[in-house]
């Protein structure tokens, strides 16, 4: 397959992740500003705003006030906000369409489908009472994308290189996330099993969908070091850091056998890979989360870049 | 249904109101439909349409970035009968056209022998002084050909150009059908009408066999070249490739390697045999034409020269569809076939010629006036819906470069119904029939692309300016 192709597969399906979680993101802080008072709910808004790196050009246009309609649409539809999700919706779109001919037309159509409703959805301000609906929407079509994938694509380069797009940049997300929120799975001094912490706990949870499933498993007992060893080493969890590497792993091996070699993107990974089997969750808390998290992050870029490298992604 | 047009033939209606044979097995089905349910079809054909993508995308215009071709319901029907004739003048007309560009292209002897005027070549962009004695893969020029037929009566076709650079269109020839096809199904087990599916399985085949003295191999690899996702027809180049299996490249994936063009793949650089390009000639080789272009590959004109690629339409084959040639094509027929044109010439006036140019001076409120270099009836003048100011500005125009156009009549294109609010009511339509040529043959796809004028009256057709398309059936013995 073309080198430009395997690009617009990737990214493609990097977009479409990427749409996902900043929509999983904004229900999340949603949720916690509905349980606060005023002033109390724009720092949570304003904290959803930081995790997604948008504070220096949201206040360019809209100055500090945080107030939930203005957070929220900035993230989902303002024109000055590149990663707005529509804006990310839009790119996942146009490289569909560069790759048309790589994808089912079942792929093609969930994706311009989705696109199309989208747009309808965000042409005009949305409203408090609409959010969930337009969260919903972004969620359904990352889903049902997904679905064609699942059901109609052939398993070969094509799909390995979308499978890697969506787990790099799922792998990046819950980290993100980790990243900005380690302070919450501290040991704090003040806090320590506050109904507060608990909230706080729940929302890192609730930002990558893993609320359910982690009370499932813990029947209903929340603590910190839990919840990071529940993201980071939990192979089970669809959205955790090793997971996403053990998908990596094999759609890179796939890629291997099929083309009868390993590249230079193959080391890479099995030396991250090997951090997931060898860690502890009381390794990386002496090494210190926020270290680490870094560090993942880091390594994880460069993962990306060298796939691209290998696979001549550009000239 | 309403009556046809006094004035036009309609191929649907006699003038008493009375149904043609072509139309009798589809108004029988027709009569049988509620007005409703047509309604409900259409707009469910448009979200079909919006939902695949099937779109082209309208230069300088913003707000529409990618606009639907309205689709009508009514099909366009032509008779097995009208079909063996029309394919008879088209498969002539062709392999007239690819003899006249390899003499162009060698002795010139259609210039020697007087018929055609020297000075249509000097000075003509279309002329490439590059592509002189060489001969392409095959002795094809023109692998893929639109032939434009208008209609004004029960027996006259007539050609009204030669589309031999990159016709475009037949993504909506095959995607009309499917659609028809998905919503009436009942309808074509009443009707029998010949497939066009097989097209792109065609397309590749003929590709294939104008491979390049380089390729080694049984089975050339063919890849489909696109200018980008903004280009107007980037859909039609996307829907052939995938159809055709061929990877679809743009000219940032190429690369001159080992006197071949190769395409970037995740394994490395591969080689590729014959490439469809859908980029004008201009923009195809910035060392030979356009220095500024980032559309091509830069050399492939060396590679082409070589025998390590074949460029598919040959690059200078537009002099062949030039207006200013196309006056003189039933001259070229019977030159290089020795035969009678079976499909003739709308009449045209070359206004180079002064006697020629006095007339449509003197006429200029009942013709039709077009640059000779022009397309997508862009920079196009038409007298009896022109106002006298719109008139004088293009009579200064017309007398400040004479050699820059051609007029035709005003001809009374034939009308086929489309569905509207009010019922079914007679539009203008042309044809626009897809030919495939390689050394095994000509290839002619039963039925085309019609294009029907939306607007009452209009005679513009084109997707560009408010036309729409219509699936065109050729009726099985």
């Amino acid at each position: 397959m073309l080198g430009r192709s395997a690009n617009g597969m990737f990214w493609l399906f990097r977009y479409l992740e990427r749409a996902e979680n900043i929509s999983r993101l904004i229900e999340a802080g949603f949720r916690m500003a509905l349980t606060r008072d005023a002033s109390d709910a724009s720092d949570e808004w304003r904290s959803l705003i930081v995790t997604l790196g948008l504070r220096r050009a949201f206040e360019a246009r809209h100055g500090k006030e945080y107030t939930g309609p203005h957070v929220f649409n900035f993230i989902l539809r303002d024109r000055d906000n590149p990663g707005s999700v529509l804006a990310m919706t839009e790119e996942a779109r146009t490289n569909a369409r560069m790759v048309r001919g790589g994808i089912t037309r079942e792929v093609w159509e969930s994706v311009n489908d989705g696109w199309m409703r989208l747009k309808e959805a965000l042409a005009r301000p949305v409203p408090e009472t609409r959010l969930g609906d337009v969260l919903d929407l972004v969620r359904r079509q990352s889903t049902q994308v997904r679905g064609a994938m699942e059901g109609t694509m052939l398993r070969n380069e094509i799909y390995n290189f979308a499978r890697m797009g969506s787990f790099i940049e799922r792998a990046d997300n819950t980290a993100r996330i980790l990243d900005v929120k380690y302070y919450v799975l501290l040991p704090s001094v003040s806090y320590v099993g506050t109904s507060l912490d608990n909230v706080q706990w729940e929302n890192v949870l609730r930002s990558v969908a893993g609320e359910r499933a982690y009370r499932w498993l813990n029947a209903g007992r929340m603590d910190p070091r839990g919840i990071a060893e529940f993201l980071i080493l939990d192979g089970r969890f669809p959205r955790s850091l090793a997971f996403c590497y053990s998908k990596l792993r094999s759609n890179l091996a796939s890629l291997a056998r099929e083309y009868g070699n390993e590249m230079h993107c193959h080391e890479i990974l099995r030396d991250a890979d090997c951090q997931f089997h060898q860690a502890t969750i009381e390794g990386i808390f002496e090494q210190g989360l926020h270290e680490f998290i870094g560090k993942f992050i880091r390594a994880n870029t460069a993962l990306a870049l060298q796939i691209q490298r290998d696979y001549r992604f550009t000239e | 249904m309403t009556k046809p047009l006094p004035s036009s033939y309609d191929e649907m209606l006699n003038a008493d109101g009375s149904v043609r044979p072509a139309y009798a097995g589809y108004c029988q089905w027709h009569d049988e439909q509620t007005p409703d349910l047509l309604r409900r079809k259409g707009s469910e054909a448009e979200a079909f349409f919006r939902r695949t993508g099937i779109t082209f995308n309208v230069y300088g215009n913003e707000d529409a970035e990618e606009r639907l071709i309205p689709f009508d319901m009514v099909p366009r029907i032509v008779t097995a009968q009208q079909w063996r004739k029309l394919s008879r003048g088209i498969d002539q007309r062709v392999r007239a056209l690819n003899a006249f560009l390899h003499d162009l292209y060698h002795r010139q002897e259609i210039v020697r022998s007087g018929r055609l005027p020297a000075r249509l070549l000097k000075g003509n962009v279309a002329f490439l002084p590059e592509m002189v004695g060489f001969t392409p893969p095959g002795g094809v020029y023109t692998h893929i050909v639109g032939i434009d037929l208008v209609r004004t009566g029960e027996d006259d076709f007539m050609v009204l150009e030669d589309n031999a650079r990159t016709p475009s269109g037949v993504s909506y020839m095959l995607e009309n059908r499917e659609t028809m096809m998905a919503m009436f199904p009942e309808l074509f087990t009443r009707v029998r009408v010949r497939e066009v599916s097989d097209y792109p399985r065609r397309l590749a085949r003929s590709l294939a066999a104008c491979a390049p003295p380089a390729c080694k191999s049984n089975t050339p690899v063919v890849a489909v070249l696109t200018p980008g996702i903004y280009n107007s027809a980037y859909f039609e180049h996307a829907f052939l490739a995938d159809q055709m299996g061929a990877e679809l490249v743009e000219g940032s994936d190429l690369r001159v390697e080992n006197g071949r063009i190769a395409m970037r793949t995740t394994r490395g650089y591969q080689p590729i045999d014959v490439l469809y390009r859908r980029v004008d000639d201009e923009y195809l080789d910035p060392l030979t034409f356009n220095p500024g272009s980032v559309l091509g590959v830069p050399g492939i004109m060396d590679v082409y020269r070589g025998g390590g690629i074949t460029i598919a339409n040959a690059p200078g084959t537009g002099i062949a569809d030039d207006k200013a040639i196309y006056s003189f094509m039933p001259e070229i027929v019977e030159f290089y076939t020795g035969e009678k044109p079976i499909l003739q010439n709308v009449p045209t006036w070359r206004c180079s010629e002064a006697e020629a140019l006095k007339y449509v001076l003197d006429n200029l409120a009942d013709l039709v006036v077009k640059e000779v270099h022009g397309s997508g009836g862009y920079g196009m003048l038409i007298g009896p819906t022109s106002s006298k100011k719109e008139l004088a500005a293009f009579e200064a125009k017309l007398r400040a470069r004479p050699e820059n156009y051609i007029a035709q009549p005003t001809l009374s294109l034939s009308t086929v119904p489309i569905l509207t609010r009010a019922g079914l009511a007679p539009r203008h339509v042309d044809l626009r029939p897809f030919v495939l040529v390689s050394p095994n043959g000509i290839d002619i796809t039963p039925g085309g692309l019609t294009r029907v004028a939306l607007k009452k009256g209009s005679l513009v057709v084109n997707s560009s300016q408010g036309g729409g398309t219509k699936d065109s059936w050729v009726l099985d013995d």
